[in-house]
């Protein structure tokens, strides 16, 4: 079963290729880019444009992750309280005399743990869904968060900390270079190798997945430390940018990343979706956030205005979706007949 | 046959883990009760079933919701949109009578609640992901209506006020409301054959729509009383804490679907108990109410309280497993 | 090709959008635009941060700074995170920053979280003042001080005393466990209940309801379970003492529990004329915005540079001293202001 799903790859043809979702997203943000440098003066300039990506980058590093998940038909809904809980971690460990590297070491480390733990309920217990386990998971990472470090701040990092988050590689910003490298890692991850195949062939059909040999434990276990980990370089970028951190940061983090995901084309019914798509959509959420702040849009109509394009993306995306459907049901009902 | 063998399970399956559930509840009373004499007076056992009313009329309609496989994010935005126009009516109008506020609110929730069933049902959007965006709309719409003002307590009619504080027939009318609630979804969930089709459309949607039910309109049944609910549950927030505001029950849809989880409800569909959902918002319910009572530090809340529904879930699952193990031995027999 | 003309029809249904919101603020910023061009000379851009919108408070300071950068004919530039978070508050100054303002002012949502960004601005030549909640010394030039926090923590203990004739238990009811104004005030609150004329009042817990309604109710409520003879609740926070205020009056508990604290008149005014909280405690957040509008400008005009000792005509206010405090540099408007039954009429629909 899983080789016909691989085989489920379209044959290639130029008309396919630009129906992308892909061309659709590059349209909105050359769209975006258009809007933005005709009604601000100081959007179209290097320097805006370069120092955008630090405001909007932090929590994108969750995109990878996220975008494997949901392509399982599962979703993370506790990243925002771990890379809260790493944060402090790492802040904590620091003011008490551990050297700032171990403090970096030991922050990825819980991260993936928390990760890891969120996994491994969910394949012990397989009835759970991963809502249920991440909303109590959520509630308890940042609870953990708060009993560390309760009303106070920690901080006062070493000054080479700051440089995760405001540093420069040859003009171009250090998030922004470490993003672009991990995009391409996260792209090949997903569209080239075995794993990334299997993920889409659970994401298809788990069931038929599980009984054609395909490890969907260790696969699931793998995606949820990866979005663990992700969720702890948010929180060295995000802490490197405050300058120092509290149990109530990143808050709300996983319902942006879903957002992005979710422009990205990833649709949670059955393994479609590319990571490149998402990974033009965190570029389309960022700038049009930037672009309508450089013009000082109250924060409302900036609410109203991603709920908006959120929906009507998505409904574009279903109507891709829902057009292959039939093709897709028959082929779940054969599957039924053979199981 | 094997359809109906599930469905009996289950039946056993619900009734014990409501037990369970209620055990989980007495137990924890029972710890508060020793570590702070007041929290089963009267007087404070009032005050917890008046701040729990509200969250389980949001709670039973976000189970029908759950069971058909859907999830509602939009709620606590919905609730403030719907309460902030009650209220910005009522300033407008003080001679109001309440029970126009109270249906001018359940409007605001209903048009709310069938956009979202509309693009679940019509155009075919994740729940989880067309919720996301209504909820920024709506909170943004929130905002926009009430020129990001709030609405006080000496700018509303004291008709409108009493909503929460007068009672019928001796209940708090909030409670009042809640019992209706509850008894209605009773009946609806188990009686109609709308409420059954709801059920038949969770558990198995391919084969649901193979007999005949129409799941269109289901979906766009349960999203609307959902917004409906909201808006009710709004206009009695704003009634209860005497103020609208523009960030009112912002993440609250969360709190909503701890209950519903912790009741038992499967957000894989097709599984729920009104009683289960309504002993689910009591468990927070005593929560809130009992953590600050015992005296235990504020920060360490939020911790207990994860921790709490973390063991309540996992509970629930290794009870469940328990208990089909125990069948499927008996099956053998 | 019928989904293509579905999926165009909705790109044009996003783009109307975006040219709508484009257009709605472009309108504002096009009169600016003239008059650069006629003028020869840009018009000063001076910035203000809330800590979140939708909130009264915020609201009415944003209005009063906007009013003074009127008077000084600059333009204001109005902003607030939807939440109350630093994340939101730093891609705002961003946002600013690529702008080239002249000056933010900042209400901050933590003391110490917006240094990184807000140096990143000092460089730039920008001036930065905080109003309200300030950020620390080094990422600031001057902050501007609704009211000494020594005299607004002491000044609560006095009214509780005064209400309950110095003696009995009393609660604070604060906001959220970091909020760093309200932390601050209460250790005032409580080392002014170290005098001996204190002795009898007695400081029983410090409850949080994280200006959350519904949880400042359940901690009110608890509150008064907890502690059956508790005489007054201090809430120095709006939702807080309204919050309060509620359970006291649908408990019929006037006169026997006492609530006081920091509050806005408009939120407060039902209680305050029905007796609940006989008195309350607030400054002018109008006056608190023009103050910080008048000291931006002054910053950006080099009549002062934000050090100890300077003087500014801060227009209908009359004249400022920037002081020292721990931590930097302040300007302070004055005390707090008393809000009762008499005055409570004229204030509630003002803020």
């Amino acid at each position: 079963m899983s080789t016909r799903i691989v085989s489920n790859i379209q044959k290639f043809t130029w008309k396919r290729f630009f129906l992308q979702w892909e061309w659709m997203l590059i349209a909105l943000l050359v769209i975006i880019f258009t809007i933005n440098s005709n009604i601000s003066p100081y959007f179209l300039n290097y320097t805006s444009i370069t120092d955008a990506t630090m405001t909007f980058l932090d929590k994108a590093f969750i995109v990878f992750p996220m975008v494997m998940i949901m392509i399982m038909r599962e979703i993370d809904i506790s990243v925002g309280s771990t890379a809260a809980l790493s944060s402090i971690v790492m802040a904590t460990l620091y003011n008490a005399g551990v050297p700032m590297v171990i403090a970096i070491v030991a922050c990825l480390l819980v991260g993936a743990l928390c990760g890891f733990f969120n996994g491994y309920l969910l394949v012990k217990y397989r009835e759970l869904s991963a809502v249920i386990v991440t909303l109590s998971t959520m509630i308890l990472y940042r609870g953990i968060a708060y009993m560390i470090l309760e009303d106070r701040s920690a901080g006062d990092f070493p000054d080479w900390f700051s440089y995760f988050g405001w540093g420069y590689v040859g003009g171009i910003p250090f998030i922004l270079c470490l993003f672009v490298v991990l995009a391409i890692g996260f792209v090949l991850l997903l569209q080239k190798t075995t794993i990334g195949r299997r993920i889409y062939a659970v994401g298809s059909n788990p069931k038929a997945s599980r009984f054609s040999g395909v490890k969907v434990d260790k696969i699931k276990l793998l995606v949820f430390t990866l979005a663990g980990l992700m969720a702890a370089i948010t929180a060295i970028f995000l802490t490197s940018r405050m300058g120092s951190t509290r149990p109530n940061v990143a808050n709300m983090y996983e319902l942006d990343v879903i957002a992005m995901v979710a422009l990205g084309g990833i649709s949670t019914v059955g393994g479609k979706g590319k990571m490149l798509g998402a990974v033009l959509a965190v570029f389309v959420i960022g700038y049009l956030q930037f672009g309508l702040g450089l013009i000082n849009i109250p924060a409302q109509m900036l609410l109203i205005v991603i709920g908006i394009l959120l929906i009507v993306s998505v409904t574009v995306t279903n109507f891709r979706v829902t057009r292959k459907a039939p093709q897709r049901k028959a082929k779940k009902n054969q599957a039924k007949k053979v199981s | 046959m094997s359809e109906m063998m599930k469905s009996i399970n289950l039946a056993k399956l619900g009734k014990f883990r409501e037990f369970g559930l209620l055990g989980f509840i007495v137990l924890l009373s029972i710890v508060i009760q020793l570590l702070n004499p007041a929290f089963l007076s009267p007087g404070n056992l009032t005050d917890l079933i008046k701040n729990t009313a509200i969250l389980s009329i949001l709670a039973l309609g976000m189970m029908l919701v759950l069971i058909t496989r859907g999830i509602d994010l939009s709620i606590g935005a919905t609730l403030a949109l719907s309460g902030m126009i009650a209220a910005l009516t009522v300033r407008a109008y003080p001679d109001l009578h309440p029970l126009l506020a109270i249906l001018i609110g359940i409007v605001v929730g209903v048009v709310c609640g069938a956009v979202l069933g509309l693009l679940v049902s019509k155009v075919g959007i994740l729940p989880i992901i067309a919720s996301l965006g209504l909820m920024n709309a709506f909170r943004g719409m929130t905002y926009w209506v009430s020129g990001r003002e709030w609405v006080s307590a000496y700018q509303m009619s004291d008709s409108f006020k009493h909503i929460a504080t007068s009672s019928i027939l001796g209940i708090n009318t909030l409670v009042f409301i809640a019992i209706i609630i509850f008894i209605f979804f009773n009946y609806f969930v188990n009686n109609t054959v709308t409420g059954r089709q709801i059920y038949a459309l969770g558990s198995n949607p391919d084969s649901a729509k193979i007999s005949g039910i129409n799941s269109d309109r289901i979906y766009m049944l349960v999203y609307t009383l959902m917004g409906g609910l909201s808006g009710l549950a709004g206009v009695l927030w704003v009634s209860k804490f005497a103020s609208a505001q523009g960030n009112t029950g912002s993440g609250y849809e969360l709190t909503v679907i701890a209950a519903c989880i912790l009741g038992g409800v499967s957000i894989n569909g097709g599984v729920g108990k009104v009683t289960g959902v309504l002993l689910g918002a009591v468990l927070l319910g005593v929560l809130d109410n009992g953590l600050p009572l015992i005296n235990v530090s504020p920060f360490w809340q939020m911790g207990i309280e994860g921790a709490i529904i973390l063991i309540a879930v996992l509970f629930n699952t290794i009870v469940k497993k328990t208990v089909e193990r125990n069948n499927l031995l008996r099956r053998v027999i | 090709m019928k989904r293509w003309k579905l999926v165009s029809l909705l790109m044009v249904f996003v783009l109307t959008i975006l040219a709508a919101c484009g257009q709605e603020t472009g309108s504002g910023e096009s009169s600016e635009g003239n008059t650069s061009d006629g003028g020869g000379e840009a018009v000063t851009r001076h910035a203000i941060v809330f800590k979140s919108t939708g909130n009264p408070f915020g609201e009415k300071l944003m209005e009063g700074f906007e009013n003074a950068i009127e008077e000084v004919e600059g333009e204001a530039i109005l902003r607030a995170p939807e939440q109350p978070t630093v994340e939101g508050q730093i891609q705002i100054i961003e946002e600013l920053i690529s702008q080239q303002v002249a000056s933010i002012t900042i209400a901050a949502n933590d003391y110490d979280g917006l240094e990184p960004v807000l140096k990143k601005a000092i460089n730039k030549g920008i001036k930065v003042i905080s109003v309200d909640s300030a950020v620390n010394g080094d990422s600031r030039m001057v902050h501007v001080n609704q009211a000494d926090p020594e005299a607004i923590g002491r000044i609560q203990i006095q009214a509780t005393s005064e209400m309950i004739g110095g003696k009995g238990q009393i609660a604070v009811l604060s906001a959220t466990s970091q909020a760093s104004n309200q932390n601050l005030w209460i250790e005032w609150m409580k080392k002014e209940l170290e005098k001996p004329e204190y002795d009898k009042m007695e400081l029983v817990e410090v409850a949080y309801g994280d200006d959350l309604r519904d949880k400042s109710v359940s901690e009110t409520e608890a509150l008064l379970q907890s502690y059956p003879d508790l005489k007054a609740i201090i809430a120095p926070t709006t939702v807080g003492i309204a919050a309060a205020s509620k359970v006291i009056t649908d408990k019929g508990l006037q006169g026997e529990v006492v609530v006081t604290g920091l509050g806005l008149p408009s939120e407060m005014a039902e209680y305050i004329e029905n007796g609940v909280s006989p008195w309350m405690y607030l400054w002018n957040p109008i006056d608190l915005g023009y103050l910080a509008g008048r000291t931006a400008d002054a910053l950006v005009e080099e009549q002062i540079t934000g050090a100890e000792g300077d003087t500014f005509e801060a227009g209908d206010l009359g004249s400022y001293e920037v002081v020292k405090t721990e931590d930097g540099t302040e300007v302070l408007l004055g005390d707090p202001f008393e809000f009762n039954k008499d005055n409570i009429d004229e204030w509630k629909d003002v803020y």
